[in-house]
């Protein structure tokens, strides 16, 4: 059979021209509303997890009122599992910086914002002496759109965008009621897009290939291909470009140890699949989504463990603001470790299962709403796990 | 013009419980169903505040929308199906509910707010009387900041609504308060943890005003009161503020506005006070010692031209705001009037003065005062208030606490007669009364200030000076031209007087860097710390918000106006006090024990 492997993309860090910045010049002579077209045909979906079509983000923003508007990049990846973006900033940041100005042309922004995870300062001289390079270009070309770096301080919850625009601001990251939407009210109160570092580069294969093309890769509702940063028990971690929308069975057999009882996709905040369902499981929007991140179990893990180490980096990393989160993901990790030591009854899985699902439903940001993805998918898959 | 104002604001159609209401785009779903009696339970939601959507106690169900949003942070939108206590909501509301209750010390029969803690309500409410879930307390390390002499703060009970930080930065402009750490570890905390007598805290206590909980209250001083009562070898002395008398029928339960001086004099009587005396009286001596300060001052300025003068000359009866000035404009400690507040002078007054005239040894006297701040708490442990040679204030107690003792004393306040203050320092007039309002100094030293002048009233219609009566939420200027003056202020003819006034510390501080920038000229400020002026003090009764204080203000001019002496210079008292013992305004005796120095500050 032909599709034995499943199929590898070279479009995130391939090069398209010898020339730097050829597509970013050919594309700012295009009209915005040519641009904006073919993203739409494209059918580009946020890449940092979330799915939002890129498009409408982009379009809502450009349409929203007010002279000063913002391109924020967001690469403070912090998703336990997931190091792509690093790779993408080390090897292709150009494209990163091209997609940003597209944008900024779009929707009416002279200004761009790069929000790096403290963790990454290592990379920052780098991709300072890339931007210079960049603005020489923008220069020459006569685009008029600035790009600063602004380094995080090492919290996860300011890689949610409202978040991120408070520590950019100078407060404390802590999310902000929603609506208003950052395509409105964003970084300093206007209207923004924030999107992911892989998004950008997206926009750019999308401009360099047409949408016709870029579209022939994945499925209906997951277009394109992806970077998946692959981790555990695998012989051959590391970072891959894939086609979204591929069945996990097949993942699994290519890079699995033989041995995979579980694999974690999309992080912490991700969902946990156990083998029996691997074959049902299809990688994008459509089935479950991920950011990249892909954590790969065999069975002499302890799922208990796996769902302790998250929950503790919940409770740690919730920045406290909102009751479900704060105080929901303390009970979340008390709870199973009183069950785990038979303080609790068994049954009282099924009230934190409860517990998780008022979460989702009520906390104030992603953060708390996704912790109850894991707690309940590995509580549910795993339970003999967590009670003996 | 009203009309098209009208019409440009959208209406916005929504559904709530089956119930259709039309209300202004902006509105929140939370409001909506208040239009329509609707009583969605909140928590961190407070109306002099910016929402913040914390708790998520107040989530609703919104149709087709997966997550229930919480319904003060979200507004209402076109054909919005709302429902307030479905099942999904009720499941999640309690979780909520059992989650705050999980790491909050639930300790009520020994917490300071037992019976009027929001969390308790809500959680007698929620009928969460299986506990679901594990008890955090034991397992955190939680401070209890008790060092300070007004506030403590107990971080057990605190639930992290962030109401307290919400209102140190937005109302006040002090941020002592702010959050501190992630996660589990988050709390509301100080600069370095520091207690809160070592940072900029002014002890304004707006936060206590506002907090659900016993998470900060009042350094209540009731047991010492009642143990100075019982002490048969003690005489006890009570005064008590402006702003207790319109305030205090709250703390048992009249409704906002009740003017109760009459009960609260024959309640003090009942509890064993041994005189029942007015703070009214010290505030008229204010504005003739502050009065006769400032046209010493402008004097100087204009007639001497004394390069050095301080002006503009900032009132100083507001402990919270010396105390931010203090840390934050020391600068200008110099431009603030030497007057001690009117709690202060009494305080001096009664172990001199009262103790002579009532043949007492001022050390078996004990002066206690009713207040509506917690700042005063602080003013009254300052070092520099002991100018009598003994403690001026021995225990300063606020309205709330004033309220508890007549519960525990089994009073039924209501049904009291109305009876009178004692005398010798127990005449007010009307121009003492406005003190408890924003406004209220500024207005009595004019109507003092300009007889003074010109020997005629003030030339307004029943000596009401609307112009500088303050307004919540906003700062105010005006300005009075002085005409024919009396010959020995011949110098202040045509001078056009410019006053400010302002209140909540955030408002001072605008007026403050105003000031600083050369961007004013005022000759005369009036700066009040807490919303509204004194009504809104930090030690008045719980609830607070816009509505209970404009009725609390209401009150107060009531008052004024029903006083048959409007003008401080006209109280009888005041006047035989100089006689008797005092001399003259601003002089020697007056210098010893009316007066006093500031003391600059850090920032940290």
């Amino acid at each position: 059979m032909s599709d034995t492997k499943l199929k590898r993309v070279d479009l995130i860090f391939g090069e398209y021209s010898n020339v730097k910045y050829k597509v970013l010049a050919d594309t700012i002579k295009l009209p915005n509303d040519k641009i904006l077209e073919d993203l739409l045909e494209s059918g580009l979906r946020g890449r940092g997890g979330a799915g939002f079509p890129t498009a409408m983000k982009w379009k809502y923003t450009a349409q929203a009122p007010g002279d000063e508007k913002y391109v924020v990049c967001n690469a403070d990846e912090g998703e336990p599992g997931t190091f792509k973006d690093r790779e993408i900033l080390t090897r292709v940041p150009r494209k990163v910086f091209s997609g940003m100005a597209i944008c900024g042309k779009v929707i009416g922004a002279k200004k761009g914002f790069i929000y790096l995870r403290g963790e990454y300062k290592f990379l920052l001289p780098e991709l300072l002496r890339e931007l210079e390079g960049y603005h020489e270009n923008a220069k020459s070309i006569g685009l008029d759109f600035s790009i600063e770096i602004r380094l995080g301080s090492g919290a996860y919850i300011c890689g949610e965008e409202s978040a991120l625009f408070e520590s950019m601001e100078g407060n404390r990251g802590e999310p902000r009621n929603k609506p208003p939407y950052p395509t409105t009210f964003g970084y300093l109160g206007k209207p923004t897009v924030i999107n992911n570092v892989e998004t950008f580069v997206n926009i750019m294969m999308i401009m360099r290939l047409g949408p016709i093309q870029f579209k022939m890769l994945g499925t209906t509702d997951s277009r394109g291909s992806k970077v998946f940063s692959v981790s555990g028990d695998t012989p051959i971690a590391g970072i891959y470009e894939l086609e979204l929308g591929m069945p996990l069975d097949r993942f699994v057999d290519e890079f699995g140890d033989g041995d995979t009882k579980a694999v974690q996709v999309g992080g912490a905040s991700g969902f946990c699949v156990p083998r029996k369902k691997f074959k049902d499981t299809v990688i994008g929007f459509e089935g479950v989504p991920t950011g990249g991140s892909m954590m790969l179990f065999n069975s002499s893990r302890s799922m208990y463990n796996v769902l302790h180490n998250y929950l503790e980096f919940f409770e740690e990393e919730s920045c406290g603001q909102c009751t479900p989160c704060r105080v929901g993901c303390q009970q979340l990790r008390k709870g199973i470790e009183a069950v785990k030591k038979g303080d609790k009854k068994s049954q009282y899985l099924e009230q934190l299962m409860k517990l998780s699902e008022s979460m989702k439903l009520t906390a104030k940001c992603g953060l708390g709403q996704s912790v109850a993805n894991s707690f309940s998918s590995i509580v549910y898959n795993f339970k003999e796990e967590m009670i003996y | 013009m009203k009309n098209t104002k009208k019409e440009s604001i959208k209406k916005i159609n929504l559904t709530i419980d089956g119930i259709q209401v039309s209300v202004d785009e902006g509105t929140t779903i939370l409001d909506a169903a208040r239009h329509l009696n609707i009583h969605i339970p909140t928590l961190c939601y407070h109306e002099d505040l910016c929402v913040a959507g914390n708790c998520r106690v107040c989530i609703v169900e919104q149709e087709k929308v997966k997550s229930l949003p919480a319904s003060c942070a979200t507004p209402a939108s076109e054909g919005m199906v709302i429902h307030t206590n479905s099942m999904k909501v009720r499941l999640a509301r309690k979780h909520i509910v059992e989650l705050l209750l999980s790491e909050h010390n639930a300790d009520c029969t020994k917490c300071y707010k037992n019976g009027i803690c929001e969390i308790q309500s809500l959680a007698s409410q929620m009928l969460t009387g299986d506990h679901m879930f594990l008890d955090l307390v034991p397992d955190h390390k939680y401070t209890i900041d008790m060092f300070n002499t007004a506030i403590i703060k107990d971080d057990s009970r605190c639930i992290r609504c962030q109401r307290c930080v919400r209102t140190c930065e937005e109302l006040q402009g002090v941020s002592a308060l702010g959050v501190a750490y992630r996660g589990n570890h988050m709390k509301i905390s100080t600069f370095y943890e520091h207690p809160l007598f070592e940072v900029v805290c002014t002890n304004c206590g707006q936060c206590v005003n506002r907090c659900p909980t016993g998470a900060l209250i009042e350094k209540n001083y009731i047991d010492q009161v009642w143990d100075a009562i019982y002490d048969t070898t003690k005489h006890v002395v009570v005064q008590t503020a402006p702003a207790v008398r319109i305030a205090l029928g709250e703390a048992l339960g009249m409704p906002p506005g009740k003017i109760v001086t009459g009960k609260m004099v024959a309640a003090l009587k009942r509890l064993g006070f041994s005189a029942v005396l007015d703070t009214d009286f010290t505030a008229d001596l204010t504005i003739i010692e502050e009065g006769n300060e400032l046209l010493t001052r402008l004097k100087k300025a204009l007639l001497e031209k004394d390069p050095n003068v301080s002006l503009p000359m900032f009132t100083s009866c507001s402990p919270g705001w010396i105390k931010f000035i203090e840390h934050t404009f020391p600068e200008f400690l110099g431009n603030l009037s030497t007057c001690k507040s009117p709690q202060q002078m009494f305080g001096a007054l009664v172990k001199t003065y009262y103790c002579e005239k009532s043949k007492l040894d001022a050390k078996n006297v004990v002066s206690v005062s009713i207040m509506p701040c917690t700042a005063k708490k602080f003013e009254a442990n300052r070092p520099e208030m002991r100018s009598s040679g003994y403690k001026d204030v021995d225990y300063v107690l606020t309205t709330r606490e004033l309220g508890i003792m007549i519960k525990q004393a089994g009073l039924d306040f209501e049904a009291l007669p109305e009876e009178h203050f004692d005398s010798l320092m127990g005449a007010s007039t009307g121009a003492a009364v406005i003190f408890g309002t924003t406004g209220g100094v500024m207005e009595a030293a004019l109507r003092t200030v300009y007889e003074v002048v010109t020997g005629r009233e003030i030339p307004f219609e029943g000596l009401n000076i609307t112009a500088v009566r303050g307004t919540e939420g906003e700062v105010r200027e005006a300005s009075l031209t002085i005409e024919k003056t009396k010959p020995e202020w011949k110098f202040l003819e045509g001078v056009e007087l410019k006053c400010v006034v302002a209140n909540g510390l955030a408002h001072a501080k605008k007026v403050m860097q105003d000031v600083k920038d050369g961007k004013a000229n005022y000759h005369f400020i009036e700066i009040m710390a807490c919303p509204g002026g004194c009504l809104g003090g930090g030690g008045q009764p719980i609830p607070t918000n816009k509505d209970i204080r404009t009725k609390r203000k209401q009150a107060i001019y009531e008052e004024d106006l029903g006083m048959s002496i409007r003008k401080s210079h006209d109280n009888p008292e005041v006047q035989l006090i100089y006689k008797e013992f005092l001399g003259h305004p601003l002089g020697h005796k007056s210098h010893e024990l009316l007066h006093t120095h500031y003391t600059p500050r850090k920032r940290y």
